[in-house]
C-alpha cells in the first residue's frame, strides 16, 4: 500500500516538474535514469558487471539519429530502430561475453565496446569527431510538435515510464527470480535445471535494448549524437550511477542518475568544471569503500530498522 | 623475396614489425603486472594504465626537480610509484577483502579517474617531451631497415624484466610463497607466512612493473596524462586472450599481439585499432579460458 502511495507521489511530481525546473535538464535526467535502470537489470539482478554499456547507449544514439535525419523516419519509429539495433549488438557482445564470468566478463564487454567505439569513429554516418548534429525532433503520434520543450518532456516521460515498467515487470517475473537465483548461486541454479546461459543472455539483450532506448531518446532531446555517448567513460558513469543509487533496487539507479546528472550540471557551470572526472572518481571510491548498498539500499535498511 | 611479392617495401614491413614488437613489449610488461596482482588479490587493477602514466611522470619530475636522468629514473620511478601502490593496497584495497572481487575493479576504476583527472587538470592533455638518453640516440642501418638504438633497448629491457620476474617467481623462496598464496592463501597463512604483507608486496611489484613500462615509454610517446587510458583496455583484451594463468603466457601473448597489430598496420591499416579485439573474440569462441588459461 505504502509503495503505491510513494509511486503516485513520484508520478505527480514528475508530471508537474517541467513547470518548476528547466525541462531540458529534466529530460537529460530521465534519459540517464532509464539508462541506469536498464544497466541495473544486468548488474543488480544478473550479477554481471558490464563495462561496455556505452556501446548500446551511444550506438542507438547514432543509429536513431541517422534513421530520423537521413531516412526521415518518424520519431517513434526512429527510437525503436535504435533500441532494436542496440539489442542486436547486445546479442552479439553478449554471446561472446557470457562465455566467461566475473571480472573477465567486465574486461570482455569493455574490450568489445571499445571495438564498437573504433567502428563508430571510423564510420562515415557518425560524423566522426563532430558527431551527428541537427537531428530533427519531429512530432509525437503525428500531432504533438516535439520542438516544444513541454511536449518533448511528456514524450520522454512516457518513454521512461514504459522502460521502467518493462524493467519492473521483468524483475518481478519468474524470469527475474531465476536471474536473481543465478546471481546468488550459479551452480545451484544450474543444478535446478535452469539454462543459466540463456537467462543471462536474454537479460543482457533486454538490458542492452533498453539502454539503447535511453540513448536514442537522448539523441532526439538534444538533436545530437556524439562520440562521448559511446566512449568507455560513459560505461563507467552508468556503473557509478547504479552503484550510488543502490545495486539491485528498482528505483536506486534512477536516484543515482539524478544525483550524478545534477552534480555534473552544477559543476559544469562553476570553477570546478575541469575537476568533474576527479569528483566522479572520488564518489566511486567512497561508494565502494563505505557505501556499497547505495542511497536507496541504505534507506531500505534504515526503514527496516526503524519500523 | 616474400616482401617484394606482396609489394611492400621491406623498410615499411620491418619498421612496423619493430613498432609492433615495442608495443608488444609494453603489453607484455603491463599484462604481467596485472597477472601478478590478480594472482594474490583476485582483482583486476583498472588503475594500471594510470600507474603506468605515473611512472612516466615520475621520470619527468625526477629529471626536472632533482636532476636525475633516464637511468636513475628507470630505477627510482618504479620504486616511488610502487610505494604509492603499496599505500593504495594497504589503505584502500585491503578494506575490500571479503567482498565481491568486482568491487576491487570498481575501486581501481575510481582511482584511475582521480589520478588521470588530476594530471589532466594540472598538466593539460597534450604531451610533455622527455629526451632519449644520449647513450641511446641514433641507430644502426641493418641494410633492410634502420634500427634506432632506443627502440631496440626498449624491447631488450622489457624482456629482461620479464625474465627476472619469471626467475623471481619460479626460482626463489619468496616466489614459492607468492605462488602458494595464489594457490591457497588460507593454507599458506596456516603455515605461518604473513599473507597480507605478501599481498601488499605483490601489488607494489605489479605497480612497479607498470611504472617501469611508463619510464621506457616516456621518450617514445612523450609524457601524457592520458597515455595509459586507452592502452589499459587493449591490455585487458591481451589478458583475456592469454588468460592470467602464467607468466610465460602473459609475455608471449603480449609480444604476439603487438606483432599482429604491427603487421595489420602494414597490410590493412584501417583494422589495426580493432585487430586485437577481433583476436579476443575468436579466442573466446574457440578457447574461452584463454590460450594459456587453465580453468574457465
Amino acid at each position: 500500500m505504502n509503495r503505491y502511495i510513494g509511486y503516485l507521489l513520484v508520478l505527480a511530481l514528475l508530471l508537474v516538474a517541467p513547470f518548476l525546473v528547466y525541462p531540458v535538464f529534466l529530460m537529460k535526467l530521465l534519459c540517464f535514469a532509464l539508462f541506469a535502470c536498464a544497466f541495473n537489470l544486468i548488474l543488480g539482478y544478473g550479477g554481471l558487471l558490464s563495462f561496455g554499456h556505452a556501446a548500446f547507449f551511444g550506438g542507438a544514439a547514432f543509429i536513431t539519429g541517422h534513421a530520423i535525419k537521413v531516412w526521415g523516419l518518424p520519431t517513434e519509429l526512429g527510437l525503436l530502430v535504435g533500441a532494436g539495433s542496440a539489442a542486436v549488438l547486445g546479442l552479439a557482445i553478449g554471446l561472446l561475453a557470457i562465455r566467461r564470468q566475473g571480472i573477465y566478463f567486465a574486461m570482455i564487454t569493455l574490450a568489445l565496446a571499445q571495438m564498437a567505439y573504433f567502428l563508430f569513429v571510423s564510420a562515415d554516418f557518425t560524423g566522426g569527431e563532430n558527431g551527428l548534429q541537427g537531428v530533427p525532433r519531429g512530432t509525437a503520434l503525428g500531432i504533438f510538435d516535439l520542438q516544444d520543450n513541454i511536449n518533448m518532456y511528456y514524450f520522454v516521460l512516457a518513454v521512461f515510464l514504459i522502460g521502467y515498467a518493462i524493467i519492473a515487470r521483468t524483475v518481478n517475473s519468474p524470469f527475474g527470480q531465476v536471474l536473481s537465483a543465478i546471481r546468488d548461486n550459479e551452480p545451484r541454479a544450474t543444478s535446478l535445471g535452469y539454462d543459466v546461459d540463456r537467462h543471462k543472455l536474454l537479460a543482457f539483450v533486454l538490458s542492452a535494448g533498453l539502454a539503447g532506448l535511453a540513448g536514442a531518446t537522448k539523441t532526439v532531446v538534444f538533436q545530437l549524437a556524439s562520440l562521448t555517448d559511446v566512449h568507455w567513460h560513459m560505461s563507467g558513469e552508468v556503473v557509478l550511477m547504479t552503484l550510488l543509487g543502490g545495486l539491485g533496487t528498482l528505483a536506486g539507479p534512477a536516484v543515482g542518475a539524478a544525483v550524478i546528472v545534477t552534480l555534473q550540471n552544477y559543476l559544469a557551470s562553476g570553477a570546478l568544471s575541469a575537476w568533474v572526472p576527479v569528483v566522479l572518481g572520488t564518489i566511486f571510491v567512497i561508494c565502494v569503500l563505505a557505501f556499497r548498498r547505495g542511497v536507496v539500499g541504505e534507506l531500505r535498511v534504515l526503514l527496516r530498522k526503524t519500523f | 623475396m616474400l616482401t617484394d611479392l606482396l609489394g611492400i617495401p621491406p623498410q615499411v614491413l620491418f619498421g612496423q614489425l619493430l613498432l609492433g614488437l615495442i608495443n608488444g613489449a609494453f603489453y607484455a610488461v603491463l599484462s604481467l603486472g596485472l597477472a601478478v596482482i590478480f594472482g594474490l588479490l583476485n582483482i583486476v587493477n583498472f588503475a594500471h594504465g594510470a600507474l603506468y602514466m605515473l611512472g612516466a611522470f615520475a621520470a619527468w619530475f625526477l629529471a626536472k626537480y632533482l636532476g636525475i636522468g633516464y637511468w636513475g629514473a628507470l630505477i627510482f620511478a618504479p620504486i616511488i610509484v610502487g610505494a604509492f601502490g603499496i599505500v593504495i593496497e594497504r589503505f584502500l584495497l585491503r578494506r575490500l577483502s571479503g567482498v565481491d572481487h568486482l568491487y576491487g575493479l570498481l575501486l581501481t576504476f575510481g582511482l584511475a579517474l582521480v589520478i588521470e583527472g588530476t594530471f589532466v587538470k594540472l598538466f593539460g592533455a597534450s604531451g610533455i617531451p622527455y629526451p632519449t638518453p644520449k647513450q641511446l640516440t641514433g641507430g644502426i642501418n641493418l641494410g633492410f631497415m634502420f634500427l634506432p638504438w632506443y627502440r631496440a633497448w626498449v624491447v631488450v629491457a622489457s624482456l629482461v624484466v620479464c625474465v627476472a620476474t619469471w626467475v623471481l617467481f619460479e626460482r626463489t623462496k619468496i616466489g614459492a610463497y607468492l605462488r602458494a598464496g595464489t594457490e591457497n592463501p588460507k593454507l599458506l597463512q596456516a603455515f605461518g607466512v604473513n599473507v597480507p604483507v605478501l599481498t601488499t608486496l605483490a601489488y607494489g611489484y605489479g605497480v612497479a612493473l607498470a611504472a617501469f613500462a611508463g619510464v621506457l615509454a616516456a621518450p617514445i610517446t612523450q609524457v601524457n596524462p592520458l597515455m595509459g587510458s586507452n592502452l589499459i583496455i587493449v591490455v585487458f583484451a591481451v589478458v583475456v586472450i592469454g588468460g592470467m594463468g602464467s607468466i610465460v603466457g602473459a609475455v608471449v601473448t603480449g609480444l604476439a599481439m603487438g606483432v599482429i597489430e604491427g603487421l595489420t598496420k602494414v597490410f590493412w591499416p584501417e583494422a589495426s585499432a580493432t585487430v586485437i579485439f577481433v583476436v579476443m573474440a575468436i579466442v573466446l569462441v574457440l578457447r574461452p579460458a584463454g590460450l594459456f588459461g587453465k580453468t574457465a
